[in-house]
């Protein structure tokens, strides 16, 4: 067994003993038990897999274990009751759903870091994610509606 | 409404207590055959239920596709859910209710008419009897056959149709769960596929060392015939094995393929199975004929989610868990080329990204119960790697289409000639025989041909390929392809966008000659008042009396449908702005489905649809060279990105007492339509091949 890599998880600690090749997607889903990330292509190319690593979406697909050592990561797991969430379900914005996980995790990076996004700023920050049903007016709404609610709580 | 034959899923399934059983723990559970494909359905299921018994939703549980449980209605597919499973589902819940009804009245010694019902409870002049579907439940017998004689409730009576309730699968898949990818079973192993790289090709050779030294790990390779596959504990391993083995691996022989062969063109030159429909042309001496070809490439259903399934043999009985359409379909399908009792096979519906058709998922399945067959007692999660995805689903197939048409003396079309080249959509598509696995275990069965007819009602390659406009004469050449270079099948509204997007251009380009708007051009061959409704509506919404002349590099479009000409209406009007790409900047949309029963559910796929067939058109094709289909990943398959989604506003036209019709593919044909023809007037030049890229659009404007 190689020495176990430490980081933490939706804010708790863990402690991996597993070859620090291995892809942190694999990591979530089957060690730790976080399903939400989601394996959509593995090429950086569709950002089902999206997690943030120390505030930042990356890629779980191509990010591997050892690359988190010492950082926190977030999965959608830890975004439970975020504005974001409650957005996205209070403007049913999603068909299959497949693609919520990664855009949730790149609509929170965006909103702590952009108070008031406008729809342009919405779609950019989106951008590295794919939608098949065509769900994204709803998902810009939401992001909107998340990003009012955070205003009115903060002020 | 009482229908004077029972609706097909009742028909099949007629068991009262097949869909509906009041259980000891107070709750209702809804079995239904039609299932979650990302549509919403389930949750409008529900609704129908909650509202035709007066049970509360959230004592509601739906089962959907279940081989054990419940009903089998065939597949979920062709915008039938909400026609035929709802309708069936009503049928139902009336004929349960009533029958509960009498129960409680004869135990109470009153008229079933001095009952009402609240919460799921019997009340009598407002106040309670005691008396509920559950305490009666043991009394009431649902063993019996539905006669389809009660009539469910009246519009006016709806209190849960008719409402936007939020989806009831939503919440699960914001929370990291909720997809069969997240099955996870004790024991479970993590398997994957090597697919032959083409149809009939061999395996010559297998360097496993080399694939097991690069998986990194334990690697299990299982190899029968021509189907080879890897299962490790460990995914990680699994997915490595299967990147590593493509390159350790010699194929030979199989059908190639070459780039032309993925062009639409390239049907029209091959044997075909020539089919007529409708008199041949009248002599319409002296006046303007004219004529124009469109086409549309290979599709794919590009699932954002691979396919996947898990499955386990034990004790001689195979359990699958598997997100295809159709649970008994596969259950079939799976006995055939397994040589099992079909009584021995479970499948268990589980969700999967949405598909919008026939994809890789029942081959996934199929992947899935041969490893299990090979392993028994082990889970085997088979899940298809995103090249392999793209590689080898069935993809919607290319079409070219010729339209002719003669200008009467008004200027309107006295005769449309529809003439359509196509390889399968339907038929036998899915049969075992056909699947990717079967054809690379060894001695595989013929493969079973499409029997896919021509009939343009409902239609498949010649869906909406009869106008649903007042033209005096229409004659329909259906040249069906039977084996195309790929194998293909459904895929959303099958033939019905390529289609609409001929005729629907056709049409401007024929109001051009007569100096007529594109829009009273429609309207004055339109008689239907639902179909002007949409169209003049969606008209207003755009503001098309703002339309200018044509080549200002902006431009407006409309299309219209009723989709399969005899579902729902959708009339949309695309504003694009054309440089050196086209830009889809806004659309609007005016849709009748008849009876709504969530109309926020409704809009989502109405608008879904109008993202999708956006992105057909602009960005769409599958490509293939020389190793097989070239398009193996979002890079060489581009679909629409959030930058470039259209602002899009819909409304829902009221339909009265109306029934409800199919809506979840009714606006794709228009869209393509709409900006197709909001390209030519912003060009001034007509695009008639999808997609429009750079190419077309500065070969266009030469």
């Amino acid at each position: 067994m190689p020495e176990p890599i430490r980081f933490t998880v939706n804010g708790q600690a863990a402690a991996v003993a597993e070859d620090g090749g291995t892809p942190l997607l694999d990591v979530l889903r089957n060690t730790l038990a976080l399903t939400g990330p989601r394996y959509g292509c593995g090429q950086e190319l569709c950002g089902a897999c999206m997690v943030l690593v120390d505030g930042v979406p990356a890629y779980a697909c191509g990010r591997e274990l050892w690359s988190v050592a010492g950082r926190a990561v977030v999965t959608v797991e830890g975004l439970a009751g975020h504005a974001v969430i409650a957005a996205l379900l209070a403007e049913q914005a999603g068909q299959c759903g497949y693609c919520l996980s990664g855009i949730a995790i790149s609509a929170a990076a965006l909103l702590a870091g952009n108070p008031d996004p406008g729809r342009a700023e919405i779609a950019a920050a989106l951008e590295p994610h794919l939608c098949r049903c065509g769900a994204h007016p709803r998902i810009l709404r939401a992001v909107a509606r998340a990003a009012a609610v955070l205003r009115e709580q903060a002020a | 409404m009482i229908p004077n034959t029972l609706p097909k899923s009742l028909a099949d399934n007629p068991m009262l207590d097949r869909w509906l059983q009041f259980r000891a723990d107070g709750r209702l559970r809804v079995a239904v055959g039609k299932v979650e494909i990302g549509q919403g359905i389930t949750t409008a299921l529900a609704q129908i239920a909650a509202d035709e018994l007066d049970v509360p939703l959230a004592r509601i549980d739906m089962l959907s596709g279940d081989t054990e449980a419940a009903p089998d209605e065939g597949s979920t597919s062709s915008s039938q859910s909400i026609e035929i499973g709802g309708a069936s589902l009503r049928l139902v819940c009336a004929e349960a209710r009533t029958l509960f009804v009498a129960e409680a009245a004869a135990g109470l010694g009153v008229a079933p008419e001095a009952l009402a019902i609240a919460h799921g409870a019997f009340t009598r002049d407002g106040r309670p009897t005691g008396q509920s579907y559950w305490t009666l439940a043991a009394r009431v017998g649902l063993h019996v056959a539905a006669t389809g004689g009660i009539a469910p409730k009246p519009r006016a009576a709806h209190a849960v149709i008719g409402r936007s309730i939020p989806r009831l699968d939503l919440p699960a898949k914001l929370a990291g769960g909720g997809f069969v990818h997240d099955l996870r079973l004790p024991g479970m192993r993590h398997a994957r596929v090597l697919r032959q790289p083409r149809p009939g090709a061999s395996l010559a050779r297998l360097d496993e060392a080399a694939i097991r030294k690069a998986a990194g790990g334990s690697l299990d390779i299982l190899r029968r015939g021509d189907f080879v596959a890897l299962v490790a504990d460990s995914e990680t391993v699994a997915r490595r094995g299967v990147i590593a083995a493509a390159g350790h691996a010699v194929w030979e022989g199989g059908d190639p393929l070459s780039p032309e062969m993925a062009e639409a063109v390239w049907l029209r030159g091959q044997p075909s199975d020539d089919r007529t429909a409708g008199p041949p042309p009248a002599a319409h001496s002296g006046l303007l004929r004219h004529q124009a070809s469109y086409s549309r490439p290979y599709i794919a259903h590009a699932s954002l989610g691979p396919s996947c399934a898990v499955a386990r043999m034990s004790g001689g009985e195979l359990t699958l868990w598997s997100h295809v359409q159709g649970v008994y379909l596969l259950r079939q399908a799976l006995a055939e080329v397994l040589h099992l009792d079909p009584a021995a096979i479970i499948v268990h519906h589980a969700h999967g990204a949405g598909c919008y058709g026939h994809n890789g998922a029942d081959d996934a399945a199929l992947d899935a119960a041969v490893i299990a067959t090979l392993l028994p007692e082990t889970p085997i999660r088979l899940l298809w790697q995103r090249e392999d995805e793209f590689g080898f689903e069935p993809f919607g197939s290319a079409m070219a289409i010729r339209l002719e048409a003669t200008l009467g003396p008004d200027g309107l079309p006295a005769d449309l000639l529809s003439e359509i080249w196509s390889a399968p959509h339907v038929g036998n598509t899915r049969a075992g025989a056909n699947l990717l696995a079967t054809r690379a275990l060894p001695n595989p069965p013929p493969v079973v041909p499409s029997n896919e007819g021509s009939s343009p009602d409902p239609g498949a390659g010649t869906r909406n390929a009869a106008p649903y406009y007042d033209i005096p004469e229409h004659r329909l050449l259906h040249h069906f392809i039977p084996r195309g270079p790929v194998r293909t099948s459904s895929l959303r509204g099958l033939g019905a966008l390529p289609n609409l997007f001929a005729l629907e251009c056709f049409l401007d380009e024929l109001a051009v000659f007569s100096h007529t708007d594109p829009l009273d051009y429609r309207l004055a061959m339109l008689s239907d008042p639902r179909a002007r409704a949409v169209l003049s509506r969606a008209a207003e919404m755009a503001g098309w009396g703002r339309r200018g002349a044509s080549g200002s590099g902006t431009g407006l479009g409309l299309g219209f449908s009723r989709y399969k000409n005899r579902a729902g209406y959708a009339a949309v009007v695309a504003e694009v702005v054309v440089e050196q790409d086209v830009r889809v900047s806004r659309v609007w949309c005016a849709a009748d489905a008849g009876l709504v029963i969530n109309p926020d559910g409704l809009i989502n796929q109405l608008e879904g649809g109008i993202v999708q067939a956006t992105s057909w058109v602009l960005k769409e094709r599958v490509a293939f060279d020389a190793g097989g289909v070239a398009s193996r990943n979002w890079d060489s398959y581009p679909i629409l990105r959030f930058s470039e989604v259209p602002e899009i506003h819909t409304e829902l036209l009221d339909a009265g007492e109306h029934p409800p019709l199919g809506a979840g593919e009714c606006t794709m044909g228009p869209t393509a339509a709409a900006i197709g023809n909001a390209v030519a007037h912003a060009l001034g030049v007509r695009i008639r091949d999808m997609p429009f890229t750079r190419e077309r659009i500065l070969a266009a404007i030469g």
